[in-house]
């Protein structure tokens, strides 16, 4: 089977104190440390799991600039068998369609059985997998937890739904399949396996070797534009509970129950 | 039997000795020929394992062999069973030797060894054969009537085998009784013979029974003591040949296992012995049998499945899925199983986790050091443990929990992913800068002595408390000192005890350009974890101190006078932390520093010193979610509680967390505190008043 999985690199948030930049339209970049979007590590992990049990391939994708490069390293040191940096100074300021456009034309140059995505970004819109799924026409399942193969053409996937429950559903494919975290436990990627990579090139690919219209992403293309950066205004949330434990326990639990958390 | 029976005449004994001597001859022959078959093929795995040097400093090494060997130095730490097994260790040796010292003599002819001396050894070893068999009598009601605790096999490490125990007991007490008939005997026949015969030990058992077979007929006597021989040859052979398939195999392998075992304590073994460049390595640590050194195999063949490792165990004791015993005799079981001393071997790619050994019991280990310190056969667990982890690392199987702090370490240099410009916050704070300037080293800014912190005390708001301490300590006493601040990353001491080498390697690298660069001539810290990691798993760094050393040097030299407790109710106790205690020795510095403190009431917990009970586990083991029934902290309290005591001090940060929570667990608040020894050291110092200083000390504050 061959699987493509879409990641992206997004600022640590247990790691980095997130805050506004002094022109209030972005965060503070500076001294900030990386990593891969947590949803897509389960992703990729799915993929490597399936594919270690099944055969085939996996390909991890990502659209960025070359400081991008880290989490496809880590993807081909994690097991991922190849990787593609697409970038071109032209794809800068791609809205959410935008990328799904770059990636729906590296899909169509290649041949994949199954496109993961991680269901949303840290710093995302959670809405790449849905469209390029769209662009490709291919079904598409949301927020997967579970991936069963049934035969060569076939996946039966759990979706959990509101209140705990869930949902199977039985899908073609190829197809696009936004992944939950918690569908898997990812295996930890040490230095040395990154290390062991460090010489393997990452093909970049630019608007000419994916054969796609410059104008088509980009910040011309766009149609949605970011306009504001703000944190809200801090709302009056909490309440400290004061006094001995036995009284602040039991002033919790009363309080939980008026809210109907405890019946 | 037959032909014993038709011995009559003097001639037919003649003929039956010389017969015998043959006899004996291919009993001898045959028996060493199996035994020597039977070690080699126990040899086939050792040599198919990984390289481990360990033939240098020999004479440190017969030093060792001397004391815990010979000696039997760490049996008396279980009083009853190891004065038993020092007196068979002791038997076992005079009659070694007898052995030996017969088979020479009996082949030449001679009848022993001469003289005054060769006479006292020979009412030695009269009494050593009854001693022995005293001590198996005792061994055997021991292990049938009062089933010591440590012995039992829980259900989930498989079947005990306790019939193999009294077999081998009465192999042994066979071969004593053997023995003591020989002598009797053999003094029977040469007095009825009227030849010149040496007094038996009165009051030993051979004397007694030789005055029982005094009256005996002379022919009986002489088959008597040829079958006694006979049977005394077949019995020794069986039971060697019969030794390297359990637990009984540590007698001949002990020797080797105490001359071979690890002389330097706090260091963890490289990934592989000689491999100069570890990049060049295909995978790391151990994942299969094989993986393991020929010394750690040899560990498995050694252990005696005393259980006095697992007796000591923290996680053991909390419930953890670790009995260190156990980690030795399922490997030496799997190794019995593919490599058999009759078939072929059967080497297989099988991993080890999942297999014999499962992923929470080698994460549950706190590398505290407690079995490696009770084994009396110098087993050795903290680097398997380590291998074993690495091995797991390598391949990408990590606990979730620790993947975070890990990552955090690899891109912030700390656990926490606590920002490095952020590292010297803890000297921020209004009341202390006023009393204490603390200096941030660089190329620029050199001191005397550098002040490693460590990631828990520069960012872990309860520890902080301990950096403030001890860097009021330092600057009490004058000291020229000062921190790397964001130059400092973590010292990666449990990263490495975690088995993530290649990320140790990079902190170190790291730490190693920094303190270089600060140009610093000593280094102290308040964290043995820290301390550890810099004196014996850094090289090329300045010597380095733990704080309570420091300190206690300071008391000595009188630079550090304390103010008299006025707590008449508190009753201090000592915890050792394992890192500055069993791994290096420092058990006095922090005791003689309390002891300083006039109207300090200290006790002692039952465990301590080199018996310290780990408090949790440091570093990377904050992190680590383990199954258990309950905390080590918790036991460790309720220890503390017993022993009278009311205040708890440490000197490690880990410990003081893992106390501090344990406390609160255990709901012991309003009876239970613990601080730090550098906190009390600083609470109850007596202050100099500097003239240079700008205001009057203001009461409460703390400071000058």
């Amino acid at each position: 089977m061959e699987i493509l999985v879409c990641v992206k690199r997004v600022p640590d948030t247990s790691e980095n104190e997130i805050e506004l930049n002094r022109a209030g339209n972005d965060i503070e970049r500076e001294d900030l440390v990386y990593s891969v979007n947590e949803w897509d590590n389960y992703a990729m992990e799915e993929a490597i799991r399936i594919v270690e049990k099944n055969g085939g391939n996996v390909t991890v994708a990502t659209v960025g600039g070359e400081d991008d490069e880290e989490v496809l390293r880590r993807a081909l040191a994690m097991g991922a068998n190849r990787s593609v940096l697409i970038s071109d100074a032209a794809f800068a300021g791609s809205d959410g369609a935008g990328i799904a456009r770059l990636l729906k034309a590296f899909v169509e140059k290649n041949h994949f059985d199954l496109i993961l995505t991680g269901a949303q970004a840290e710093d995302g819109a959670a809405q790449v997998g849905g469209m390029l799924a769209a662009l490709l026409d291919y079904p598409f399942a949301a927020l997967v937890d579970s991936i069963e193969l049934l035969d060569g053409a076939k996946l039966k996937v759990s979706r959990e739904i509101e209140g705990g429950n869930k949902e199977l559903n039985e899908i073609d494919l190829p197809c696009v399949l936004s992944i939950e975290t918690g569908i898997n436990e990812p295996r930890y990627v040490g230095m040395r396996s990154i290390q062991m990579v460090a010489a393997v090139e990452i093909p970049i690919l630019g608007a000419a070797e994916l054969g796609i219209d410059a104008a088509s992403a980009g910040k011309a293309a766009a149609k949605v534009h970011r306009t504001d950066y703000f944190m809200p205004a801090a709302s009056k949330g909490a309440e400290i509970l004061n006094g001995g434990r036995a009284e602040v326990i039991d002033r919790m639990i009363e309080l939980v129950r008026a809210k109907g958390g405890l019946k | 039997m037959s032909m014993v029976e038709a011995i009559r005449s003097p001639v037919e004994v003649a003929e039956w000795l010389s017969l015998g001597k043959i006899l004996f001859l291919v009993i001898h022959f045959l028996g060493l020929t199996l035994l020597i078959y039977i070690l080699t093929r126990r040899m086939t795995p050792l040599l198919r394992g990984e390289r481990d040097p360990r033939f240098d400093r020999p004479w440190l090494r017969l030093a060792t062999v001397l004391q815990f060997w010979l000696a039997q130095w760490k049996h008396p730490r279980y009083r009853g069973a190891g004065l038993l097994h020092i007196l068979i260790f002791a038997g076992f040796m005079i009659l070694a030797v007898r052995s030996l010292a017969l088979l020479i003599f009996g082949l030449s002819g001679h009848a022993g060894f001469p003289g005054e001396a060769g006479h006292l050894y020979d009412l030695l070893t009269d009494w050593s054969a009854s001693v022995v068999l005293v001590c198996m009598i005792v061994a055997a009601v021991r292990r049938i009537v009062f089933h010591p605790a440590r012995y039992a096999v829980p259900a989930r490490y498989g079947k005990g085998h306790p019939g193999d125990a009294i077999f081998l007991l009465g192999l042994i007490a066979t071969l004593m009784l053997c023995d003591i008939a020989f002598a009797a005997s053999n003094a029977a026949v040469l007095v009825q013979q009227g030849k010149a015969v040496e007094a038996l030990a009165v009051g030993s058992l051979p004397w007694m029974l030789n005055q029982a077979l005094i009256v005996v007929p002379l022919p009986v006597l002489l088959n008597t003591r040829v079958g006694i021989c006979i049977f005394h040859e077949l019995t020794f052979y069986f039971l060697l040949c019969y030794r390297p398939f359990g637990i009984q195999f540590h007698v001949i392998t002990s020797l080797f296992n105490v001359y071979f075992a690890k002389l330097d304590r706090g260091t963890v073994k490289p990934v592989r012995w000689g491999a100069a460049n570890l990049n060049e390595l295909k995978s790391f640590g151990v994942k299969k049998f094989e993986d393991f050194t020929w010394k750690q195999m040899l560990d498995f063949y050694t252990c005696a499945d005393c259980g006095r490792c697992s007796d000591n165990c923290p996680a053991d004791a909390a419930g953890r899925p670790l009995s260190p015993r156990f980690i030795s005799i399922k490997a030496r079981d799997y190794s019995f199983q593919h490599y058999p001393v009759f078939g072929r071997a059967r080497a297989e790619d099988a991993r080890l986790i999942g297999g014999i050994y499962s992923e929470d019991e080698i994460w549950s280990c706190t590398t505290c050091g407690a079995c490696e310190e009770e084994c009396p056969l110098m087993i050795e667990y903290i680097d398997k443990m380590v291998d074993l982890r690495r091995g797991m690392i390598d391949e990408g199987n990590v606990p979730q929990s620790m993947q975070k702090p890990l990552k955090a370490l690899a891109s912030r240099g700390n656990p926490y992913g606590k920002m490095e410009k952020k590292k010297a916050d803890w000297i921020d704070n209004k009341e202390f800068r006023e009393g204490c300037k603390v200096r941030i080293l660089d190329a620029r800014q050199s001191a005397e002595t550098l002040y490693f912190v460590d990631s828990i005390t520069a960012y872990e708001d309860r520890i902080q408390a301990i950096g403030r301490a001890t860097a009021r300590i330092l600057d009490h006493t004058g000291e020229d000192f000062g921190i790397l601040g964001a130059a400092e990353k973590d010292s990666g001491h449990d990263v490495r005890r975690f088995g993530e080498e290649t990320l140790f390697h990079a902190l170190r690298g790291h730490n190693v350009t920094a303190i270089k660069a600060s140009g610093v001539k000593r280094i102290v810290t308040a964290d043995p974890h820290a301390y550890n990691a810099l004196k014996n798993d850094y090289k090329d760094v300045p010597p380095v101190e733990h704080m309570s050393q420091w300190m206690a040097r300071q008391v000595k030299a009188g630079n550090i006078k304390f103010n008299r407790l006025e707590d008449a109710g508190a009753v201090y106790t000592y915890h050792d932390p394992c890192y500055l205690g069993r791994h290096n020795q420092v058990y006095d510095d922090p005791r003689d520093v309390l002891d300083a403190i006039p109207g300090l009431k200290r006790v002692e917990m039952s465990r301590c010193r080199d018996r310290s009970f780990c408090c949790g586990g440091g570093g990377l083991m904050l992190f680590y979610e383990p199954r258990e029934d309950q905390r080590m902290g918790v036991l460790r309290v309720r220890m503390a509680a017993a022993a009278g005591a009311n205040v708890i001090v440490t000197a490690c940060p880990f410990c003081m967390v893992n106390i501090e929570d344990a406390i609160k667990v255990a709901g012991m608040e309003a009876t239970m505190t613990a601080i730090d020894l550098t906190e009390l050291v600083d609470k109850q110092i007596v202050r100099r008043i500097r003239t240079e200083v700008r205001e009057a000390p203001r009461a409460g504050t703390g400071n000058v």
